[in-house]
């Protein structure tokens, strides 16, 4: 036989059994708890009187269990909060990620005289065995910055142009200019006007630059084409020829172009293939299958450009997909599992970073633009190194240096003396 | 959360398919509870006494691993932690990182008041909504308990945006709680030293609390003492260093904590975490590089797993990216980011108004249309159905061509001899390509607006209305 008894009537069950634990105990509103065929003796009650902390605890938790709400009316009283003297002893320690078996492939470019070219220095990327900075494994090699030079004056923000005015009409003062003065490790020469919708300037005309880039400056370069999916094959051709061996980079082979006539002059110049897709896995999966087994490209002449959307712009997309890119790389896509460049640049063209203003009265005042640009570009960028990115194609100066700093901390090449911020809170700033 | 597929989940429910959730069955309902889009308790039958127990199971089973917390009282209040995984893409982080700005007792009253108005005032509007910060730190630098409590005072009274209370010294954190005891302010810390006075405070205030240990084994002691007092609403602060190989170390921790409570299930350390990108301030003295590197941390720790951190700079230079890229991490990538396709007006269009095109994707469709609305240009705007790309992709990719421009006005039923004078139709102007195949689809005159449509004003006083042919 079932026997009910109420929550309110337990004190007074136990009152009679000299139940001191209970005496704290408030209990209002009248709760039923079913006891079942478990039955209710005074007995039971007094065997359990001994230990009964417990006793009470555990009541209160049948009444949980069934769905009462003890808590709110017991008044807090019945879970007494208990009193440390000593703090409980702990060790700390977290597992090492066992999925992430498969490396990055390793790429290097640029060529020094030793391997047929003339560069004084080359750049390796990839190689990871975890996400970048990650204590799983030590990154091999830290980020790169490749600063971009244009084959003509083009519009640019201000912040950026005013760097620059007086290196506009000379790809090759340019170029000298980005890695004497700015840092660059690498120089991008954009062959923008070879467009036939903006000068369409011949593939001989093109080379003829990049020769002068190579002249220029002995560390190892990008060469961009115009983004003319008609123009670029021959433009990149040609660029490819006069730089032999020189393991540039070539910018790029798509899925919406003749990638195939990039991929052969890569291979028969001795360069390295940007692979570029726009936002989408499959499509880069699909790409990086081609060159490899259709275009015959080597796995080590692989780099990929998932494509970069500026910060506000699209970059919750560009940082997942590469996320995911490298995700998928490390744990065993032999499709995926290369490095990434980032055409940083983009984040120019987020409004915050160039206009003077909100367009919006609602906002709150934007400030100087001279400052928001820059930090447009280095968040852009440092959000995708966190990503997995390796490579970044860059225009600021000021935002070159900051994301080198931070990616380079990251990576573990900065010492500074130790710092004691125990007193944060009471510092003085 | 400990079950991971709907048919797990369904076992627990009614079964009824009575469809009082809104889902027409109890296995639609699961999967929605799986994607954390539906709660418990839109379930009624669940809520009554004969399904009790499975709700309560349930509740357990469903709890996110990283343990979420209240700060703040009201419509203010702000949740913390909640997150069930360490990716984005397997499902999306909830609770996005809350910004504490920080004020302290020695400011001038005028001083304060100004610095905590700018605070809740921010904003910036984006993709059909404002970005805002989130709460209050005040520091106790006097070291003064009384003064800090008289700050604490003024800045309740002129904000109602949750407070973390900011001082090692236990008395100043009582003094500071009477005056605020029914705001549910954030206690800010207990350490290896002053651990026994502070948790007596949280169990009697009923606060939330935040430990502080650089050091992870003791980081996890202290929330393993303050979970076995019952204090179980706690922020761990592992200690953000702002530079050099102790910044690296930083970064560990975060990735550690979080992988020890997501992957490995470890209850002693999952919960909400605390970066300090404030640091920043520790090490350079100048504004703005101060600003650009505290910019640099919070994003760092925005994207590895903060879910409440302590800012110092209101340049609009670092606030900007920051409540941006915030978005850019906790925005649900399962969400479509595509408004309706089909033509919209923008305030009250007449025959005169502009017929403007743009894509469906919202990010462009919401800015063009902010930038019309806020400069009262009354028009007609056309969302292109570019399956969410915008104008520059669109064009490159084909999804925005002339005949989709044309289909879009055909579908809305937008004539343009009825519903204007001028049959005039202005494309964006990254998509100045298409202005012959879009005059020969559809016979109108085709005018290319600013690239940018934060130009549309001046472009209209140059160019609107059109000069008669």
């Amino acid at each position: 036989m079932t026997k009910k008894i109420k929550l309110s009537e337990l004190g007074s069950l136990f009152g009679g059994l000299d139940i001191q634990a209970l005496e704290g105990v408030k209990i209002e509103g009248d709760v039923e708890i079913d006891l079942g065929q478990l039955g209710f003796n005074p007995q039971m009650a007094y065997a359990l009187g001994h230990e009964t902390a417990q006793v009470a605890f555990h009541l209160l938790n049948i009444s949980r269990i069934l769905g009462y709400p003890v808590d709110q009316m017991l008044g807090g009283q019945a879970a007494a909060p208990k009193r440390l003297s000593k703090l409980i002893e702990s060790k700390f320690s977290v597992g090492k990620m066992e999925e992430w078996k498969t490396p990055i492939q390793e790429v290097v470019l640029g060529a020094t005289s030793s391997d047929g070219g003339s560069r004084k220095s080359t750049v390796t990327l990839g190689g990871e065995n975890s996400l970048p900075y990650y204590f799983d494994s030590p990154m091999p090699h830290r980020n790169y910055v490749t600063m971009d030079v244009f084959d003509m004056p083009i519009n640019m923000a201000k912040a950026v142009k005013s760097n620059y005015e007086d290196v506009i009409n000379s790809p090759a003062e340019w170029a000298k200019k980005v890695v004497r003065d700015f840092g660059a490790d690498m120089v991008t020469i954009h062959l923008i006007s070879t467009d036939p919708n903006i000068k369409d300037t011949s593939p001989a005309d093109a080379a003829k630059t990049v020769e002068e880039v190579l002249q220029a400056v002995d560390v190892p370069i990008v060469i961009g084409g115009s983004g003319n999916p008609e123009k670029d094959p021959a433009v990149l051709e040609k660029a490819a020829e006069v730089a032999e061996g020189e393991r540039c980079l070539l910018a790029s082979a798509s899925l919406n172009l003749d990638y195939a006539r990039i991929a052969e002059a890569a291979k028969k110049y001795n360069h390295v293939v940007l692979s570029w897709t726009q936002l989408e896995i499959n499509a880069q999966k699909e790409l990086n299958r081609k060159l490899m087994k259709q275009c015959g490209v080597a796995r080590e002449n692989i780099l990929m450009d998932p494509t970069t959307a500026a910060l506000g712009y699209g970059l919750d997309y560009a940082y997942t997909n590469m996320e995911r890119i490298r995700l998928a790389g490390l744990t065993g896509d032999a499709e995926l599992n290369f490095p990434m460049s980032s055409g940083t640049t983009n984040a120019w063209g987020a409004r915050e970073a160039w206009m003077v203003s909100s367009p919006l009265k609602e906002d709150s005042d934007w400030g100087p633009r001279e400052y928001r640009g820059p930090i447009w570009e280095i968040i852009t960028g440092l959000t995708l190194s966190l990503a997995g990115n390796d490579l970044f194609m860059m225009m600021h100066p000021g935002a070159v240096n900051v994301l080198k700093e931070i990616t380079q901390t990251l990576y573990g090449s900065k010492e500074t003396e130790p710092l004691n911020i125990d007193n944060w809170v009471s510092a003085v700033l | 959360m400990k079950l991971n597929s709907p048919l797990q989940v369904y076992k627990y429910l009614p079964q009824i398919n009575c469809a009082e959730c809104g889902d027409a069955t109890c296995m639609a309902f699961a999967a929605h509870l799986i994607d954390r889009s539906k709660k418990l308790e839109d379930c009624p039958p669940l809520l009554k006494d004969e399904f009790k127990k499975k709700y309560i199971e349930l509740q357990t089973l469903l709890a996110p691993e990283i343990r979420q917390i209240t700060i703040g009282v009201g419509e203010h209040a702000r949740k913390i932690g909640g997150d069930d995984v360490l990716y984005r893409h397997q499902l999306t982080f909830f609770n996005p990182t809350a910004f504490a700005y920080d004020v302290w007792d020695t400011m001038q009253e005028s001083e304060l008041v100004e610095r905590i108005n700018k605070i809740q005032n921010f904003k910036k509007f984006y993709v059909g909504k404002f970005l805002r910060v989130n709460m209050v730190a005040v520091r106790c630098v006097s070291g003064d308990a009384l003064k800090f409590a008289g700050t604490v005072k003024k800045v309740s009274e002129t904000t109602g945006l949750p407070l973390v209370l900011c001082s090692f010294d236990p008395a100043a954190l009582k003094a500071a709680l009477e005056v605020v005891k029914d705001k549910n302010p954030l206690i800010y810390a207990a350490t290896e030293k002053n651990w026994g006075e502070v948790a007596e405070l949280a169990m009697n205030y009923k606060v939330p609390v935040a430990l502080f240990s650089p050091d992870l084994d003791k980081l996890k002691s202290l929330a393993a003492t303050f979970n076995e007092m019952g204090i179980k609403d706690l922020v761990l602060d592992p200690g953000t260093y702002p530079q050099g190989k102790q910044l690296k170390e930083t970064f560990e921790r975060f990735v550690k904590l979080r992988r020890a409570g997501i992957k490995e299930g470890q209850k002693d350390i999952a919960y909400p975490l605390m970066a300090v990108p404030l640091g920043a301030w520790l090490i350079y003295k100048d504004a703005v590089t101060a600003s650009y590197w505290e910019t640099v941390l919070a994003s760092v720790f925005i994207v590895r797993y903060a879910d409440v951190m302590m800012l110092h700079s209101l340049e609009p230079y670092a606030m900007l990216p920051e409540v941006h890229l915030r978005d850019t991490i906790y925005t649900d990538p399962r969400t479509p980011v595509k408004v309706a396709p089909g033509v919209n007006e923008v305030g009250s269009p007449t025959k005169d108004s502009p017929v403007i095109v743009t894509t469906n994707f919202a990010l462009t469709y919401y800015t063009v249309e902010s930038d019309l609305s806020s400069n009262k240009i009354n028009c007609y705007l056309a969302a292109v159905d570019t399956d969410g790309i915008g104008v520059e992709a669109a064009v490159a990719g084909g999804q925005l061509t002339a005949a989709k421009i044309k289909d879009t006005f055909q579908k809305a039923n937008f004539d343009f001899k009825e519903k204007t004078t001028h049959s005039t139709l202005i494309l964006p102007g990254l998509a100045a390509r298409l202005q012959g195949d879009v005059e020969d689809a559809t016979g109108l005159r085709i005018m290319i607006g600013p690239p940018d449509s934060g130009r549309i004003p001046g472009w209209m006083e140059k160019n609107w209305p059109p000069k008669p042919k």
